[in-house]
């Protein structure tokens, strides 16, 4: 199978960190009593970079679930299956 | 609490991604056992972040939160003595048998270790407690959604139920899986830095610790009995858990943890689709390293939250209360995250709140439709179908499991107490499971009358038990004593440990009596299934840090540590 979930988690969080980074460069001058503002610029920098850094590490694709007659261990639920009259081809 | 665009965004680019990943593995679902296995192919990482994503619903964030603001650093026993060793226990003892007798489920194993009325009676209740327990958090949700941010009951339980309906109908398992380990990354990073935020505002860990005795003081215990797990657990009165060391280690730490953890099949449905042996052995341990650390996550807000409403802090949280006058513990998590969080770090942690009871309730629908399919469908109507017909069945079950669903959020909202009572059966279903599994696994002379029997006298126990007693204070009715009062509990958490110490051992006794007067089965039909009939695993081959012994070694030591720390 060809979707490495490294690959969403990745992209995801580099969306969302960069988003957020944005707002904490706009923002990042007002601050109220209670909401601190700058929590978006450090953590959306945090995200960004665990989302570069998961999407990196997406591009080998080596995290995926695969077909069951790719997984030795899936065939062999399936041959089980069928020897057994659970099923029928 | 006001949301503006961005968190709007937010919480808009998370669906985006969630509902992309159902589509993205839609073309990949080509035989039912792709659908409810994931083809047994997935690496043990991923199957670990899902194990304790899965069980990440509303219960663990929001009921966690509120715990730890109930009874402080206490709470930590659910995972230091309870979940932690019970990961460690079923990746090295249980999961050979689970994923190498090749049952589909957890019922299939029964059938296969004992016979078919153990299995019936197993899938049965299952199935109705996952999409009744599926529900309940549906309901959860859209109140909570409400009073946090006016949203509309039925707006906000009908655009969750569909998302979660779209993507397990398109990625099976898979898509369920992956999104559950998006979800734990998502929950991480939207809690995270209200830990920080709270924990400065309340003057650091010393600032906490210095709160935290005034709240103890406030409630009639001595200084230190929100900040300390094991010291005041010896006796029921000093702490406010309102139970003694050995309860809360039997009943907590030994039935109710290791019963749900080994043998629920919502969580061990993700060690089963594994890509090999060693792979489903790790998933639990894997999952217990950042299980370890929740604590910090999700007990800890709390405990600030209430902290900070005895002494205020500099910005001036504090809990809201109830009409009659108690906290809103519940509210502790959710009021914090709107009262710390700046527009668009807000929408990040509501979207992660959000994610929370999404992947919980993907979890419900992913176990249902799997036990309804395998071992009602397939078993008892229709067999020998063919294996596009059972990937149908799975699709329909995905559907009709989250129907229910909402129609028990619905019935939630008019009759709260037909809940209460439907969740109480099944507690009583559940305590003795774990004896049933244990003497299954380990004593080859289980048989299964022993195991029937044995169940059904679990449960009866649990049921008496329950009705003699009642926590103090409590009226009687559903919280117990409608045999008569026989003993009085300081606390519904001891009467829930004693109740499920209770039903174990009822089980555990009256399964060995039954087995020793019935006829066991051949040996040679139970090997794969019994300890003493089964090769052990050989692992010489793989580097140390693969070995589920010496992973699980290291967890027990670290979570010994951690209770020490926090002695």
């Amino acid at each position: 199978m060809q979707l490495d979930i490294r690959l969403p988690i990745g992209l995801m969080f580099s969306v969302l960190g960069a988003l957020l980074l944005v707002v904490g460069l706009f923002t990042g001058g007002q601050r109220t009593q209670s909401q601190q503002t700058s929590v978006n610029l450090w953590w959306g920098g945090v995200m960004l970079v665990f989302g570069i850094v998961m999407f990196v590490l997406g591009r080998r694709g080596t995290a995926t679930a695969r077909l069951t007659e790719e997984s030795p261990e899936g065939r062999k639920i399936e041959e089980i299956e069928n020897g057994s009259g659970l099923e029928s081809q | 609490m006001k949301l503006t665009f961005i968190d709007w965004t937010v919480m808009v680019i998370y669906f985006v991604f969630v509902l992309g990943i159902g589509f993205a593995l839609k073309r990949y679902m080509k035989t039912s056992t792709d659908f409810f296995l994931s083809g047994r192919s997935i690496p043990a990482w991923i199957t670990g972040l899902a194990f304790i994503s899965a069980n990440l619903g509303a219960q663990e964030v929001i009921g966690m939160g509120a715990s730890g603001a109930k009874y402080g650093i206490a709470t930590s026993h659910f995972y230091w003595i309870g979940a932690i060793p019970a990961m460690a226990f079923i990746g090295v003892f249980m999961m050979p048998f689970y994923y190498g007798s090749r049952a589909r489920s957890v019922p299939e194993y029964l059938k296969l270790r004992f016979d078919e009325k153990t299995r019936g009676f197993n899938a049965i209740s299952f199935a109705f407690m996952t999409v009744l327990s599926s529900g309940i958090s549906l309901y959860a949700m859209g109140l909570l959604l409400e009073t946090l941010l006016g949203w509309n009951f039925s707006f906000s339980i009908l655009i969750a139920a569909a998302i979660v309906l779209i993507y397990v109908l398109l990625g099976g398992l898979t898509s369920a899986i992956y999104n559950e380990v998006l979800q734990f990354f998502l929950i991480v990073f939207g809690f995270a830095p209200l830990v920080f935020l709270g924990l400065k505002d309340a003057g650091g860990w010393a600032g906490l610790q210095t709160r935290l005795a005034a709240v103890a003081t406030a409630n009639g215990c001595s200084s230190g009995a929100w900040s300390h797990s094991w010291q005041f657990m010896g006796s029921p009165s000093a702490n406010p858990m309102g139970i003694e060391w050995f309860g809360l280690a039997m009943g907590l730490g030994f039935v109710l943890s290791f019963g749900y953890w080994c043998t629920d099949f919502l969580v061990v449905q993700r060690a089963m689709a594994a890509k090999s042996m060693s792979a489903a052995r790790r998933t639990p341990l894997i999952a217990a390293i950042p299980k370890m650390l929740f604590p910090f996550l999700v007990i800890l807000p709390g405990m600030i939250a209430i902290a900070l409403t005895y002494k205020t802090g500099g910005s001036g949280f504090s809990l809201p209360k109830k009409p009659d006058g108690t906290f809103e513990y519940n509210m502790a998590i959710p009021m914090m995250l709107g009262h710390y969080f700046p527009t668009g770090m807000l929408g990040v942690g509501l979207t992660a709140l959000m994610a929370s009871f999404m992947s919980g309730m993907a979890g419900n629908v992913t176990a249902f439709n799997t036990v309804w399919t395998y071992d009602i469908y397939q078993s008892y109507i229709k067999r020998g179908a063919s294996d596009q017909h059972y990937l149908w069945m799975g699709r329909m079950a995905t559907i009709f499991g989250i129907g229910i669903s909402i129609a028990a959020a619905y019935v939630t909202t008019r009759f709260n107490n037909i809940m209460d009572m439907l969740q109480l059966v099944f507690a009583f279903v559940n305590a003795p499971l774990l004896a049933t599994f244990l003497l299954g696994m380990f004593w080859k002379r289980t048989t299964g009358h022993g195991a029937f029997v044995g169940l059904i006298a679990g449960t009866v126990g649990a049921a008496i038990h329950h009705g003699l007693t009642l926590p103090v204070g409590a009226q009687v009715g559903i919280k117990g004593g409608w045999f008569g009062v026989l003993h009085v509990y300081p606390s519904e958490l001891a009467q829930a440990f004693w109740t499920a110490i209770v039903a174990w051992s009822a089980c555990f006794v009256i399964t060995i009596a039954v087995s020793v007067i019935t006829k066991t089965r051949n040996e040679g039909e139970l090997k794969g299934l019994v300890y003493s009939l089964t090769p052990r695993a050989r692992e010489e081959n793989l580097p140390w840090y693969q070995r589920p012994p010496v992973l699980a070694v290291i967890i027990v030591l670290a979570a010994i540590v951690l209770n020490i720390i926090f002695w």
